[in-house]
């Protein structure tokens, strides 16, 4: 409000007018507030900064994923015989490597986290109707809390002589 | 068909359009195959009997398409860091789009033999 009466007081001329010029270096623009500026007197913000740091983990995850996943298909898809090769006896040798351990768990979790946010800006865009919403977010972090606790479950409690 | 504006129909509209597909298909992949991994916390035999399947002729077909989606999941995720990270990154964006591409059918090419070879040899014959 008190921005706009200042900027006429401060006297723009009419616009169409072409020969009045209504800025120059005596006469520089109205000093214009910012709309947005936070001040001392700005209450603080009770959102915090989630979707931009969801927005980086995607981009970060999304790095160390394409190392992590490409060397995986390419020792399960393509080396040493290809998928062929693949069994519980293959399972066992490289699980007995904390290597590979290390290497499995962080792809599970990264791939899993960024996938399942990724699905939520899917559902986010598409589905509308607020309880659609819920539903089919809840049952996203349903599955993917699931499915994150199994694999973890699975890589440190495996038993190479279970039989 | 408008030009100039980012999201109409172009580069950019199709490939933020593969990517999503790619991705939310990659992730429910992602749910069957913690699944079927779990199985050797079951017995020997519950996981070799699953990962037998994925060793016949349709499921090898199958993962082809997943290494498809993969890669340009991966590659196209990384032009999108370029974009939003690189000072020049928007303005060589179809550039980049196509250069994925082109590093894509290069890598699919290659990923014929290893992933398909063996499901042409039964299904034609050693």
């Amino acid at each position: 409000m008190s921005t706009t009466e200042k900027s006429a007081a401060s006297g723009i001329g009419p616009v169409e007018g072409a020969g009045e010029t209504a800025y120059s270096v005596d006469n520089p623009a109205p000093y214009i507030e910012a709309p947005r500026q936070r001040t001392k007197k700005t209450p603080k913000s009770t959102r915090g900064n989630f979707e931009m740091a969801a927005w980086l983990f995607m981009r970060l995850s999304g790095i160390v994923l394409v190392v992590l996943v490409i060397g995986h298909l390419l020792i399960q898809l393509v080396l040493d015989g290809g998928v062929s090769k693949i069994g519980f006896a293959f399972v066992a040798g490289r699980w007995a490597s904390p290597w590979w351990q290390t290497w499995d768990l962080a792809m599970l979790w990264l791939a899993m986290l960024h996938g399942a946010n990724g699905l939520r800006t899917v559902i986010n865009d598409y589905a509308e109707r607020p309880n659609t919403r819920l539903w089919l977010k809840g049952l996203l972090y349903t599955a993917t809390v699931f499915t994150i606790l199994l694999g973890t479950l699975v890589i440190f409690t495996f038993d190479p002589n279970i039989r | 068909m408008p030009a100039g504006t980012l999201y109409r129909g172009r580069e950019g509209m199709w490939s933020w359009v593969a990517h999503r597909v790619t991705g939310v298909l990659i992730f429910f992949f992602l749910f069957v195959h913690v699944l079927d991994t779990a199985l050797v916390r079951v017995s020997p035999e519950a996981y070799d009997n699953v990962v037998a399947t994925y060793k016949t002729p349709i499921v090898a077909l199958l993962e082809y398409g997943l290494v498809a989606a993969i890669l340009f999941h991966a590659l196209n995720g990384l032009r999108v860091i370029a974009v939003d990270f690189w000072s020049k990154g928007p303005r060589y964006q179809k550039q980049m789009l196509w250069t994925v591409m082109g590093i894509w059918v290069v890598l699919m090419i290659g990923a014929l033999y290893p992933i398909l070879g063996h499901a042409v040899r039964e299904v034609f014959g050693s």
